[in-house]
């Protein structure tokens, strides 16, 4: 994957999948510390413990269409060759994967298009909600879909004005961030 | 700095508009989007198709929709008019995204060159 907003958005396709209500994601970037950090986790129905223990070798999926899965696998690659980490636990509950990158590795692929990903999350029609938290040094930005609900008090969240409008609004918020630098 | 002020006056201007478009039977465009379609740029088609649904002002029903085993031919994208044959198009670039909005679903006419698969209604 070119960008490790494509990563997220794949792997955030797994929970609501799983049927997840809440899917939070953090982007945690430290360059003092010369860390990237990205954590997924969801309430969803969980991978069961036999698969778990496998489950970034590529053969090892619970898909029908073809007996290779390579979301989970490519991510892992992805960290571990920055000098990261990868970490993924789930039980009934839900699931939770983070990885860890050195900011500043030749290997990183940039962040990317982080508001084009949470917006073709929220395309999705099942109803589930976001919560998404991007930490750049000592900044902050919250997007969270209960908070926008709200705002939108039953008007659908689908619809291409307000998809276009949120768009926007999550890039200026995570541009502003990082000093006016999107990916 | 947009301000979510502002979604509330935008609610307001969507809702009327929704209100007026209430019953009618509309196209259907679904987009693949699992490893190998988010790897090939399916979330630049998505991105195109909300882009055009707003610049041309259409009322379009957008869906999005796992590996269905043609990794191949991603980024794949069907579009279903009202009581017609579900067509798959493949192998697509933002450009040919644009192409079939015009074309098929804007006037109606099959964009042949580019259908890899056809589902009869």
């Amino acid at each position: 994957m070119k960008e490790l907003a494509l990563h997220i958005l794949d792997i955030a396709e797994n929970s609501i999948k799983a049927d997840a209500d809440n899917l939070y994601i953090n982007v945690l970037e430290d360059t003092n510390k010369n860390i990237l950090s990205i954590k997924i986790k969801d309430d969803g129905s969980g991978i069961k413990k036999d698969i778990l223990e496998n489950i970034t070798d590529p053969f090892v999926t619970t898909r029908k269409t073809r007996p290779v899965g390579l979301g989970l696998s490519l991510f892992k690659v992805a960290a571990e060759r920055c000098n990261g980490f990868f970490e993924i636990s789930s039980n009934n509950k839900g699931t939770t994967i983070e990885a860890i990158f050195e900011h500043d590795h030749i290997d990183r692929a940039p962040l990317g298009d982080m508001s084009q990903t949470i917006i073709s999350l929220l395309l999705w029609e099942n109803d589930f909600e976001v919560k998404y938290k991007h930490i750049f040094n000592n900044e902050v930005f919250i997007f969270d879909t209960k908070e926008i609900k709200d705002e939108l008090s039953g008007t659908k969240i689908h619809n291409s004005t307000i998809i276009n409008w949120l768009k926007e609004y999550i890039n200026e918020n995570i541009g502003n961030l990082r000093g006016g630098e999107y990916n | 700095m947009k301000s979510l002020e502002e979604l509330r006056d935008l609610r307001k201007k969507v809702e009327k508009d929704i209100e007026m478009r209430k019953g009618l039977n509309k196209p259907k465009i679904i987009i693949g989007m699992g490893t190998c379609g988010i790897a090939a740029g399916a979330r630049n088609i998505l991105k195109t198709v909300m882009e055009e649904i707003d610049k041309r002002d259409l009322d379009l029903e957008v869906t999005q929709t796992g590996c269905i085993g043609m990794c191949e031919k991603e980024p794949l994208m069907d579009v279903q008019l009202p009581g017609q044959d579900r067509i798959t198009y493949g192998n697509l670039s933002t450009d040919d995204v644009k192409k079939i909005i015009v074309n098929h679903i804007i006037n109606g006419k099959v964009v042949d060159d580019l259908v890899i698969a056809r589902l009869e209604e």
